[in-house]
């Protein structure tokens, strides 16, 4: 539980620098590659099984199709003026030192060959424009570092002309996975979810049986029988959130407060077996396809049970899917609720049921911890929450002070629009790629560091699944320990106090 | 990769986690126990064992809560907690330990 003791004396202590330019190390990190796809978990996806005869032309296809198609892409590929302003911002540039993880070298491995096939100056005087041939030699590249980068966009925030670097790592993927080349991580996931309704793989019979066993945990708890209801046909919420939530720690006990929440607030609510799954991987492989199919299963249960709501849980880039493009995806929701946001965040839920007096809160009860929190990447530049501009920052960071009686931001410059990705989005969740994610998580790290020797911040709260997983495997790497980082509704779990709950 | 149990070879994916899931004996699980550096006692098989049960009964393995509350039924709080799964099996009790058990790798973000 302790973490690092650093407060030897009363005085602000550097531990370090989270911005600290690293030494430059040309192929520092050009043997980090994951594992690329088997056949059975590209094909169920729509990709050629393994590479493609011709994938040369494929590709270049590719690049010119989505260039047509999206043109954003093309503006990305086509505006860099080379200023330099984002080269310091990628926190796996920080963590490894490879200039190819610059987020501007990182566009820059698939603008070279744009440029060779579709600019006037790059078809007729290569060498002049820095544009290159599309040889197997850079598409290997493009696999390794392209999974380098974890579609955090906060190089995006410091680009004067709003490039976005994930944009780019999105569509090098989906060209890969047109060619045949897939990463396992993502496409086992995406092709387990088409079977299952999830990316664990959990089945309802297993689904059903874990809901069960946190009913008796709860009810031991409290005294007090606290439903998590399955496949409730009528019910007027549907809860979607991530698989996590039905597995890992401390995704679990996030869970348990969205349940405490609900049965205090006295809606009715259900989980869906069908729709058993929040985190959206259509979006790390750019593919459009598989986002929307990932999607529609959302709209079908929500028909399928006749809810009347749709709130997502504690889950980063699903909420970046689901507030920016659910509408687009699986739209129009004529048939739910109009008076509510569709989909509504479970924080915003809380929030609200924090203003109208439904909790009855005991803030005592976190005051072991001392508490910071983590903006997750896509939840804070790719999404919004509640009626004020800036609710994805300012909402979670309301729960937590409604509930917690010690609570320290992290330096300003590495939180809200500015945070630091967790090290492991963007698909790169993957224990072959632990070395990346264990560097990549440096700069939180430091600052989390920074507010312990400062406030004696002993626990870091976060609410994306990807965030939660990768900070207990990482955390003990950099002086903690794994439950070090909590779910929000964790802390919100511990501090309600249910009507007729038994108090020890 | 592979494991060798009575000079029989057993096929595995990248990672080590066995692909022919009847494949699996005691004697290989302790194979696969000896490449990830565990010496298997009695605790290590309590856990091992429960997962295959649950496996076989649910077609997944336990969400670690579900295994500890387990692990803490059958063999005391001292045994099942957070803490000791992961001096029995450091690379944590879902994925190492279902490794052992010769069960697919839990998946997605987790």
């Amino acid at each position: 539980m302790a973490p690092h003791d650093m407060n030897t004396d009363d005085a602000p202590k550097v531990v370090g620098d989270p911005f600290k330019m690293p030494k430059i190390e040309c192929g520092a990190s050009m043997d980090t590659n994951t594992y690329k796809a088997a056949p059975e978990h590209n094909e169920p996806l729509g990709f050629p099984g393994e590479l493609l005869d011709n994938w040369q032309e494929v590709a270049i296809a590719k690049i010119g199709e989505l260039a047509e198609k999206n043109r954003a892409f093309q503006v990305y590929l086509d505006t860099c003026v080379k200023c330099g302003a984002c080269t310091d911002k990628c926190h796996y540039f920080l963590g490894t030192g490879d200039p190819k993880n610059m987020p501007v070298a990182r566009q820059d491995l698939l603008r070279s060959v744009y440029r060779r096939y579709y600019t006037f100056a790059g078809k007729y005087f290569p060498w002049l424009v820095g544009a290159r041939d599309l040889t197997k030699e850079v598409l290997d590249e493009w696999y390794t570092y392209y999974h380098q980068c974890s579609q955090c966009r906060r190089c995006s925030v410091a680009c004067p002309y709003g490039i976005d670097t994930a944009e780019i790592s999105m569509a090098a993927r989906e060209i890969l996975d047109s060619v045949g080349v897939g990463q396992k991580y993502c496409n086992e996931i995406i092709a387990k979810l088409k079977k299952t309704g999830n990316n664990l793989g959990l089945n309802p019979k297993a689904l059903r049986a874990t809901l069960e066993d946190l009913e008796e945990d709860l009810e031991d708890e409290t005294g007090v029988a606290v439903k998590l209801p399955l496949d409730v046909q009528g019910a007027d919420i549907l809860l979607i959130t991530p698989s996590a939530d039905f597995f890992a720690e401390p995704h679990i006990d996030g869970l348990l407060g969205y349940a405490k929440v609900f049965h205090a607030a006295g809606v009715s609510w259900t989980i869906s077996s069908y729709a058993s799954e929040a985190a959206n991987f259509g979006m790390f492989i750019g593919s459009y396809e598989n986002m929307r199919e990932v999607s529609w299963r959302i709209r079908q249960a929500a028909k399928d049970l006749g809810v009347k709501r749709i709130i997502f849980g504690e889950c980063g880039h699903a909420w970046r899917v689901g507030y920016s493009f659910l509408n687009t995806l699986a739209g129009p929701f004529d048939f739910l609720d109009q008076n509510y946001p569709i989909p509504q965040h479970i924080m915003e839920f809380t929030s609200d049921a924090i203003d109208d007096g439904m909790l009855k809160i005991d803030k005592s009860k976190n005051d072991e911890f001392v508490m910071t929190y983590h903006d997750s990447c896509n939840v804070a530049r790719g999404s919004s929450m509640g009626r004020q501009v800036g609710g994805q920052f300012d909402l979670p960071r309301k729960v937590m002070k409604a509930v917690c009686n010690h609570f320290h931001d992290m330096e300003r410059d590495t939180i809200r629009e500015n945070t630091f990705c967790c090290g492991g989005g963007g698909g790169l969740l993957t224990d072959d790629l632990m070395d990346l994610r264990i560097k990549g998580a440096k700069p939180r790290m430091t600052a989390l560091q920074q507010v312990t020797a400062d406030h004696g911040v002993t626990h870091m709260a976060a609410i994306c699944a990807i965030c939660k997983t990768q900070f207990s495997k990482v955390m003990p790497k950099y002086g903690y320990e794994m439950d070090n980082i909590m779910s929000v509704h964790q802390l919100v779990a511990n501090a309600v106090i249910l009507d007729g709950q038994e108090e020890d | 990769m592979s494991y060798e149990v009575d000079g029989q070879e057993i096929a595995t994916d990248e990672e080590g986690y066995i692909t022919n899931l009847p494949d699996w004996t005691p004697e290989l699980g302790a194979v696969i126990a000896k490449a990830e550096e565990i010496e298997m006692g009695e605790e290590h098989w309590a856990v091992v064992n429960f997962l295959r049960d649950y496996y076989e009964e649910y077609q997944i393995a336990p969400a670690v809560r579900v295994l500890i509350k387990s692990i803490k039924k059958s063999m005391g709080p001292e045994v099942g907690n957070n803490k000791y799964m992961y001096e029995l099996f450091p690379y944590g009790p879902a994925k190492q330990a279902c490794k052992i058990a010769g069960l697919p790798k839990p998946t997605g973000c987790v």
